[in-house]
């Protein structure tokens, strides 16, 4: 557990000793207050579902840039080396590298509290949705996380890192769109749309707080951070 | 201690280590050495745990690498090639990551990192990201980073390189420093090195171990001809008609070295040396003038030649 917080800890600190991290969060911040408001006063309510329902697109590329470096940099730098030959359980070094990621993260919805704040000031806004959503934001952001830690343990390029974890997560997003289950047979649609990224995340975006739709946001971190361990012991 | 039985590994097709044994007593050091690409640096990766062997079994200080692979590595210290470092973190905060990470208890943090920037005089490089330092800190960086735990088993690979002379001389003076109470594993292409530092040398080549043994063992087992360089004041051709009187050794190249003097190069017929009176005895008889006589002594690069090639 010690571990685990120290590796976080540095990797986390590691995203803001280059210009990058202030890059991203200032862009994500601007980009999401930008297409958030543009709408809002046009609507008039004082509602953050059509912020929330945006989320999944947004990190959809933010995520996977939070992810690309985490291993392909240090097969380049070949600091992977010094790190394996640590008496350090190749698990913890991957849970390390998951927290500092989700830290990030967490940074970045932190960041967009000010949003719901002056929605707040303008209307009746109905904070238990909000909490809801921003929980529910925190776990998909987890599971692009979890995808794109997976790409980049397979290449020694942050770039194309990135790109495979965009089309990853991309893939898994759209499964469950209405736009592909047509084309699966009527008896897999309820299957395949489970699958889906995106249709767990609609009702979270609701403010409905679905155990189920958590269990499988933890399913996808914990089965890709498996297979992520398997990639790494298996690279031995 | 270090026991390596019939270590194999290959990368697809290529079979970097094919069956490697040694073993290494505490209070040694050792050199490996071989050309490049002879699986010095895959050897060490399997003894680090960094890679796993594909047959074979490795112990460190009586544990198996394979079985307890986290209780192995907390008794090593290894310098990878060029010494990998994250660039990113000042010198100390990085010797205080690894420390951390290495579950040094924090009481004694401090002063560790303290005595690594003294031994491996980093001390002007303090404050400083380690991307900013020169290839010859870095590498002491390194250096540093591997020895903080106070390991009983050492694994550098090449440690020196890109070192200036006196800093590989200073480098050199710790690993002999550190070589008394450890075990120490050093890879290196500079044959001088294992001849400053080194008890003992292992030379691989193409993935087997070729040569093995203390250092005069090996100079012994690699020359089994003797060559005398003489240097006397005689026409070639009176030097090679005469050349056939000398027992024991034959006239193998005969040059001019100036208007007068040749230098000619005898080499012996049978293993048993000839001492080189017989030489200076034989000149003598022919009325020359002799200015040098020098018995060629085997080197360690010869032995490296004659078993890598």
């Amino acid at each position: 557990m010690n571990t685990i917080l120290t590796i976080a800890r540095r990797e986390f600190a590691a995203y803001f000793t280059s210009p990058i991290a202030y890059v991203f969060l200032t862009t994500f911040l601007v980009l999401t207050g930008f297409l958030f408001f543009r709408s809002f006063f046009l609507i008039g309510e004082a509602d953050l579902r059509p912020f929330f329902m945006l989320m999944p697109w947004i990190f959809l590329f933010y995520v996977p840039a939070v992810a690309m470096g985490k291993w392909a940099e240090e097969r380049r730098q070949g600091t992977l080396e010094l790190l394996l030959t640590l008496p350090v359980a190749d698990h913890d070094v991957v849970l390390g590298k998951f927290f500092a990621g989700l830290g990030l993260i967490a940074t970045a919805l932190a960041g967009t509290l000010p949003m719901a704040l002056t929605v707040s000031l303008l209307g009746n806004l109905d904070w238990g949705p909000v909490l809801g959503g921003y929980l529910g934001l925190l776990f998909l952001g987890g599971a692009y996380l979890a995808i794109g830690l997976v790409v980049s343990s397979i290449t020694h390029n942050q770039i194309i890192a990135f790109i495979l974890g965009v089309m990853a997560c991309f893939f898994l997003l759209i499964i469950g769109e209405p736009i592909v289950t047509i084309a699966v047979p009527p008896a897999l649609v309820g299957v395949v749309s489970y699958c889906g990224l995106g249709y767990h995340f609609s009702s979270i975006g609701r403010g409905v707080i679905d155990s189920r739709d958590l269990v499988y946001y933890g399913s996808v971190i914990g089965f890709f951070l498996w297979v992520n361990y398997r990639i790494i012991l298996q690279r031995r | 201690m270090i026991e390596v039985t019939e270590i194999r590994k290959s990368y697809g097709a290529v079979q970097a280590v094919q069956g490697i044994s040694f073993s290494i007593k505490t209070g040694e050091v050792v050199g490996l050495l071989g050309p490049n690409g002879a699986g010095k640096s895959t050897t060490m990766r399997m003894i680090t745990g960094f890679l796993t062997a594909d047959h074979g079994t490795i112990t460190v200080e009586g544990i198996n690498v394979a079985d307890d692979p986290l209780g192995a590595r907390a008794r090593i210290g290894y310098l990878p090639e060029s010494a990998p470092l994250y660039l990113d973190m000042e010198v100390t905060d990085f010797l205080r990551y690894i420390a951390a990470l290495r579950r040094v208890q924090k009481n004694v943090v401090t002063g560790r990192v303290r005595d690594m920037v003294d031994v491996c005089g980093l001390g002007s490089v303090v404050g400083r990201p380690i991307g900013e330092l020169s290839k010859g800190y870095r590498q002491r960086v390194g250096l540093a980073a591997a020895m903080l735990h106070q390991p009983s088993v050492l694994i550098l690979d090449e440690p020196t390189s890109g070192l200036d002379p006196n800093q590989i001389q200073e480098i050199r003076a710790v690993i002999r420093e550190l070589g008394r109470m450890r075990t120490v594993i050093l890879s290196t292409h500079i044959l001088q090195e294992v001849e400053a530092v080194c008890h003992r040398a292992l030379i691989i080549n193409k993935g087997q171990l070729v040569g093995q043994g203390s250092l005069t063992e090996l100079m012994a087992q690699g020359h089994s001809q003797v060559r005398y360089h003489v240097l006397v004041n005689a026409a070639e051709t009176a030097l090679r008609d005469r050349a056939g009187s000398l027992a024991g050794v034959n006239l193998v190249a005969c040059h001019a070295a100036s208007t007068n003097w040749r230098e000619a190069v005898f080499e012996s017929t049978t293993t048993k040396p000839v001492s080189g009176e017989a030489i200076f005895q034989w000149t003598v008889a022919n009325g020359w003038q002799l200015r040098e006589l020098r018995r060629e002594s085997a080197s360690l690069e010869d032995v490296f030649r004659e078993l890598t090639q």
